[in-house]
């Protein structure tokens, strides 16, 4: 399978988004990601394993922890943020330009 | 006219785009809530059926988006400054807002000013989160919904388990 498209199916879950915005903070241990998530740690684990393997993050090794960062080439990168941000800007800009080309400014009281 | 988008900070994005009409028109086109609704909705397919925006000191704002698929996603805020362009001075507007996906993403306050440029207007956005952490948030925040369109589409892929 293309690394995008197990990105795109490892990201349609709800909980490994949310452990994705956690790792958006700073990088955590599988103990630290389980806590606010009622969650057992082998679950947890099961949704880094599919993470990693999707290349959305990454895992060091610190003696017997692996703690676990946002992959730098992740989906969670700046530059396509702002790509996206821009996008919906232009659209929107460019639908007020022609709103304002259209009103009459006369009409405005 | 082109749009430029800067990280000027760990903080902060500023944003600007020229516009032909004048300040007080691009400011009413901020402000008045049946403008607004004609022009703020993002992408083609997208639409805001609701719009309260009670645009003065401590007013608060309701936006709502809802697209063609029947999803959607609201910002709400509160203004602290609106001043409308005047005698040649600039306008501006202070608002702080976040996004309801439906967890609310962190605070984003923005400062908008509409000053004379020529005959037209330069608008410039600065955006400030309150911490780096916050700005890193969004970003994660704001692309993993921005994909909700694909995984609804993988899951209509999915074949059926019968």
């Amino acid at each position: 399978m293309p690394l995008i498209d197990s990105a795109l199916l490892a990201l349609a879950d709800p909980t490994r988004r949310a452990i994705l915005a956690r790792l958006a903070k700073g990088e955590a241990t599988v103990m630290e990601l389980a806590a606010p998530f009622d969650m057992s740690q082998p679950a947890v684990s099961h949704h880094l394993k599919v993470l990693e393997q999707a290349g959305l993050i990454t895992r060091g090794r610190r003696g017997t922890s692996r703690p676990c960062r946002l992959a730098p080439d992740g989906l969670a990168d700046v530059e396509s943020w702002l790509t996206g941000l821009r996008a919906a800007m232009e659209s929107n800009y460019d639908r007020l330009d022609a709103l304002l080309a259209e009103d009459d400014p006369q009409q405005e009281t | 006219m082109p749009l430029t988008v800067e990280r000027t900070s760990p903080t902060t994005l500023r944003i600007t785009r020229r516009f032909k009409a004048s300040p007080e028109r691009v400011f009413a086109a901020h402000v008045e809530p049946a403008l607004i609704q004609r022009w703020c909705y993002g992408f083609e397919g997208w639409r805001m059926p609701v719009c309260i925006n009670d645009a003065r000191p401590g007013g608060e704002l309701r936006w709502e988006w809802a697209n063609d698929e029947g999803a959607g996603f609201h910002v709400t805020g509160t203004y602290e400054a609106v001043e409308p362009p005047r005698d040649g001075r600039p306008g501006r507007i202070v608002h702080v807002e976040r996004m309801h996906m439906p967890d609310p993403t962190p605070d984003n306050h923005i400062e908008t000013t509409f000053a004379p440029d020529g005959d037209g207007t330069l608008l410039t956005l600065v955006m400030r989160m309150d911490s780096p952490e916050a700005m890193e948030a969004m970003i994660a925040t704001g692309m993993t919904d921005g994909m909700e369109t694909t995984y609804a589409r993988i899951d209509e892929l999915e074949p059926a388990a019968a």
